[in-house]
């Protein structure tokens, strides 16, 4: 699958690692957590917490609430607002937020 | 004097909506006049229990009551998910009433047995839950929790939904819904009859049910009845949606069918629900937390204050007009617990002319200042 969305040639931001769901991405050094997953090429989307129904990133400036994510084990946490760190654990939520997370 | 109402409901909230759509749906040509948006409405503010264990101390019957109420909830919120289709998610899983001190389990069990001392209600089932015990219902419970006590009548509906249904319900009954129509006078007419002056207009009926919330105060001296009210206000939490841990209402903390997890419940004498008080959410939210301290780590979503309809004993009033014939009133706290018997129980009576029954225990009489014009429900069956 060719991602939706791609870092443009001319970004020169060094890059660093996360996991999503264990798996490792490369993100670049800026990125907030949604835009990393965006451009990951994986499927990042979340099912949501009412209907479960598939759910992207939408605002990206923390509007919506779209892009909830789990974030080095703390559930519903909002992907737009938060860059990306190295090494930062991040899992695609199921639903609503488990109560220990 | 034509009158094309059997009956004029004065409020809209969950307790008149209640009794509407009962008494539409025995064939009752209703009138509901209801205020604006902008009412207090305890209808919208409300914790959504359907709360048996500790009520009545001082009035064996309201228990009882209130036992009834639990036990005919079924048949209410399957005749609302038939006729409207809305599943109102009424659970009785029992429900527990957290002790975080000895202190708070010794008032606990004193009130228990205070309860049975005064004659409980049959298969009361109140009890007192050890730690150990309440363990294995609640695993999630912090170390600050000592103890419990537990009813099996006790549960919690989304109370939304349920006013939602109830006038779903009405419309598809034909009941006449008047938003915007808040009432100022009644009359009562010679030869029978009532004529109410609105903002929206004048409606006439047969009979008038007064089921304005602490507004009855105002209205019930117009047609003889009587209504103490004493509202106080209370605050609750909300906290974002999580997946479900909690399969017990607890009495100040409960997890919606939705997932969201409602912290209550605090009373103050105030009586503006246009603020909050941090002071007072500060404890409810400790509370919580030492009751479960996962909880710490959820974020709040939304607080409101609301003001509670509460009358001055704190005890329902229904009663009827020996000198307006045909004036009805109904007060109390439990709008959502009574929900079952506003509709299936007092409706009926009402319909028929006559309190009587269970209902008659709930008189304004008791209070030393009530008026002579109160029928005696008991006479008048
Ligand atoms: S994408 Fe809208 S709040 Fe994050």
């Amino acid at each position: 699958m060719t991602p939706m969305f791609s870092h443009i040639p001319a970004d020169q931001r060094p890059t660093l690692e996360i996991f999503v769901d264990g798996q490792s991405v490369q993100a670049r050094r800026g990125d907030t957590v949604a835009a990393a997953l965006l451009a990951s090429g994986l499927d990042v989307r979340r099912d949501s917490a009412v209907s479960g129904v598939p759910r992207l990133p939408y605002c990206m400036m923390g509007v919506c609430f779209e892009c909830l994510v789990t974030i080095n084990g703390v559930g519903n946490r909002q992907g737009c607002l938060i860059p990306v760190e190295p090494g930062m654990q991040v899992e695609i939520q199921r639903g609503k937020r488990e109560l220990g997370k | 004097m034509s009158r094309v109402h059997d009956v004029a409901v004065v409020g809209g909230g969950l307790l008149g909506a209640a009794i509407a759509w009962g008494l539409a749906r025995l064939g009752q040509k209703v009138i509901v006049l209801d205020e604006g948006d902008v009412a207090r409405r305890a209808s919208r503010a409300n914790f959504a229990l359907v709360w048996v264990q500790g009520k009545g101390l001082g009035l064996p019957p309201y228990a009882r009551w209130s036992v009834e109420a639990s036990r005919q909830w079924p048949t209410l919120a399957e005749a609302l998910r038939e006729q409207t289709g809305l599943d109102v998610h009424y659970q009785r899983p029992g429900g527990f009433h957290i002790c975080l001190s000895e202190a708070e389990l010794d008032a606990r069990r004193q009130l228990i047995e205070q309860m049975y001392a005064q004659g409980a209600p049959n298969d009361y089932g109140l009890e007192m839950v050890d730690r150990s015990e309440l363990e294995k219902a609640l695993p999630e419970i912090g170390p600050d929790v000592v103890g419990a006590s537990y009813s099996p009548h006790d549960g919690h509906v989304n109370s939304l939904r349920t006013f939602r249904a109830f006038h779903a319900g009405l419309r598809d009954f034909g009941a006449d819904y008047r938003a915007s129509h808040d009432v100022d006078r009644i009359e009562p007419q010679p030869g029978g009859g009532f004529v109410l002056h609105t903002s929206g207009g004048r409606i006439e009926a047969a009979k008038v049910v007064l089921a304005a919330g602490n507004g009855n105060e105002r209205l019930a001296p117009q047609v003889g009845l009587f209504a103490p009210m004493m509202p106080t206000r209370g605050q609750i939490i909300v906290t974002e949606r999580v997946k479900p841990f909690l399969h017990y209402p607890l009495g100040t903390l409960r997890q919606t069918d939705e997932g969201t997890v409602m912290i209550g419940d605090s009373k103050e004498e105030i009586l503006d629900d246009r603020e909050t008080r941090v002071p007072v959410t500060t404890v409810m939210a400790d509370r919580a937390r030492r009751t479960f301290p996962l909880l710490n780590r959820l974020n709040v979503v939304r607080t409101w204050s609301g003001i509670r309809v509460m009358t001055r004993d704190g005890f329902p009033i229904y009663d009827q007009s020996a000198s307006a014939p045909g004036a009805f009133v109904a007060c109390c706290h439990s709008g959502v617990t009574l929900a079952s018997m506003h509709a299936l129980e007092l409706a009926p009576r009402i319909r028929d002319g006559g309190l009587g029954g269970p209902p008659s225990s709930f008189s304004a009489r008791r209070f030393a200042d009530a008026p002579e014009t109160l029928l005696n429900a008991d006479a008048a069956v």
